[in-house]
């Protein structure tokens, strides 16, 4: 039992970071049709940022307290200042040429993980946490560590805090009918360029996030870790819908949970390949996804 | 242009229309697609006062010509609303200088509540939208504010695409085929609405439905494999069944050719589209 409540926790946890990835990237595709092969690397940057600022290079930034607090908001800023230039830089500019868009994003996507080994080194970088989240509360007989508690919170967070920008603000209602009919939306007098910045900017943060209090739940960081990550996110959004945010939450929650389930009670290994396994099987009974938009 | 000006003197009260300079002009419109020329070159006048249609055979390119003129294609040409180029400007700068469009699909967001349809195409610094407009000429809009877009019927897309081009104090208005494929009860619900946006903003129609046309538009252009085949008063057209036939390709049921009686009544309504409906 104990280890079931473990395994759930830390699977959901798990699905948490998976989320944070994954909205963004889902809703960068739904509404420009750009698969951001960058996004791990936005994630990595958060991660960094948080690192260096945590590490007591940021003047009252430091590994505890409000210090903590300080230093994940320097990494999730910097991440979303990224996503911005990224955006603006390079996604604009190639903007009728997606074949390029993608190639782009791709190389950013590569470039970023050796600009950071390059300056910090290849090797993973012991991530400084706070004491109040390193430890452990009991749960059904199970020792759970506190990490995964904000985890899910701040992904629980950033659900709700997406949902209420999409559903009660104009610019919330932009996006949802520009992920349906982008053209319709400049015939209504609306440019919807800024919506696509504005966009980039709420998934480079929501990844930055992601990335800043990974640090908590890898223990350290490395610069690969967002491109590792950013494979599952991918899975997670054809499963749950291209544009789907309650689909993207949803799929989270199954891959996270499937994935250390399977490399629990098979091979350590086999739970990734299930987690691929689990995504062509749905594709062949629902080939548009969980919430049944466009895969 | 003189031409024309004598053709339209048998109709009543145009002459202040023919005064009036066109609201938007179109000259040398030419798009490609892909590396195919759509468009060749298309003149077309917009008149300031009532309906202008846009007519001619499917694929001719009249919609094209709408996205063009709206920068939905890329184009080339000159596209001058009252008197200013609009060539070089995105589709939001054009629309926010007071174009409203219902699109040939009708361009409703499927996911988002009549509402939010109405409310995507509120313009800021276009004045209060014109809500008490909208809610009169389409009551049941009010009634399903709330019911998603994509669940309504045709007839009710098409009110929410139309109602979207009412509610800001537009100068133009640009409906694309907005009857096609609505019961003939809706066509002529859609047709009144249309007539009575048109008596303050003047309205650029594309239609097939010649009886629209009729009812509707004083000035119409065919366009014809790309290129603008004749531009007059609409009325003219639709009376002389040769040119109705030779530029629309309907009017088949021609009235003196015709071996056995038939209602001749309605020379250029086009059978299929009636079908159709």
């Amino acid at each position: 039992m104990s280890t079931v409540v473990l395994l759930v926790l830390t699977g959901l946890g798990l699905g948490a970071l998976y989320f944070l990835v994954a909205s963004g990237l889902s809703l960068i595709f739904g509404l420009m049709d750009v698969l951001n092969f960058a996004h791990g690397a936005l994630m990595s940057i958060g991660a960094y940022g948080t690192w260096w600022a945590a590490s007591g290079r940021l003047p009252g930034a430091g590994p505890g307290g409000l210090g903590f607090v300080l230093a994940v908001a320097f990494g999730t800023a910097v991440g979303t200042a990224a996503a911005v230039v990224l955006e603006l830089a390079v996604i604009r500019p190639l903007y009728t040429r997606p074949r390029e868009q993608i190639l782009a994003t791709v190389g950013v996507g590569l470039a970023v993980p050796a600009l950071l080994s390059a300056i910090w080194g290849a090797d993973a970088r012991p991530f400084p946490a706070p004491d109040a989240l390193s430890g452990t509360f009991g749960l059904l007989g199970a020792q759970v560590p506190l990490n995964r508690l904000v985890l899910i919170a701040a992904a629980v967070i950033v659900l709700i805090a997406l949902k209420v920008f999409l559903g009660r603000t104009r610019h919330g209602l932009v996006v949802r009918a520009g992920v349906e009919d982008r053209a319709m939306v400049t015939a209504l007098g609306t440019d919807v360029r800024k919506a696509f910045t504005l966009v980039f900017a709420i998934g480079g943060a929501a990844a930055a996030l992601g990335g800043a209090i990974g640090g908590l739940y890898f223990g350290s960081v490395d610069p690969e870790q967002g491109t590792s990550l950013l494979i599952f996110a991918f899975v997670v959004v054809v499963m749950g819908g291209m544009g789907s945010l309650t689909g993207a939450a949803l799929a989270s929650v199954g891959v996270g949970l499937v994935q250390q389930f399977a490399n629990y009670y098979t091979t350590d290994g086999l739970g990734d390949l299930a987690v691929v396994v689990l995504l062509a099987a749905l594709l062949l009974v629902r080939p548009r996804g969980l919430t049944g938009r466009l895969a | 242009m003189n031409a024309n000006a004598n053709a339209n003197a048998n109709i009543n009260a145009n002459a202040k229309a023919t005064a009036a300079p066109p609201l938007l002009t179109v000259r040398g419109l030419k798009v490609v697609v892909g590396g195919r020329h759509i468009l060749h070159g298309v003149d077309l006048d917009v008149a300031a006062l009532g309906t202008t249609a846009l007519l001619g055979r499917n694929g001719a390119g009249k919609t094209t010509t709408v996205r063009g003129i709206l920068g939905l294609v890329p184009r080339t040409g000159s596209v001058r609303l009252d008197g200013e180029e609009t060539v070089h400007l995105a589709t939001h700068a054009l629309v926010r200088r007071g174009v409203g469009y219902a699109p040939e699909d009708r361009g409703v967001f499927a996911a988002l509540s009549v509402a939010e349809n109405l409310r995507l195409a509120e313009r800021p610094g276009a004045g209060e939208p014109a809500y008490g407009l909208v809610y009169e000429l389409f009551p049941e809009l009010r009634t399903r504010a709330r019911q998603a877009a994509g669940t309504l019927s045709g007839g009710q897309q098409q009110m929410v695409a139309i109602a979207r081009t009412l509610l800001n104090g537009n100068r133009l208005i640009i409906a694309d085929e907005p009857t096609k494929g609505l019961a003939p009860k809706v066509v002529a619900e859609v047709a009144r609405v249309l007539e009575r946006a048109a008596e303050t903003v003047p309205v650029l129609l594309v239609e097939q439905n010649l009886a629209v046309v009729r009812r509707l538009a004083r000035y119409c252009a065919v366009i014809a494999d790309g290129r603008t085949a004749h531009r007059g008063p609409a009325a003219g057209l639709l009376d002389d069944p040769d040119a109705a036939r030779r530029l629309l390709g309907v009017g088949h049921a021609h009235p003196h050719t015709q071996p056995h009686a038939r209602p001749p009544a309605h020379p250029g309504t086009v059978q299929d589209q009636e079908a159709e409906a």
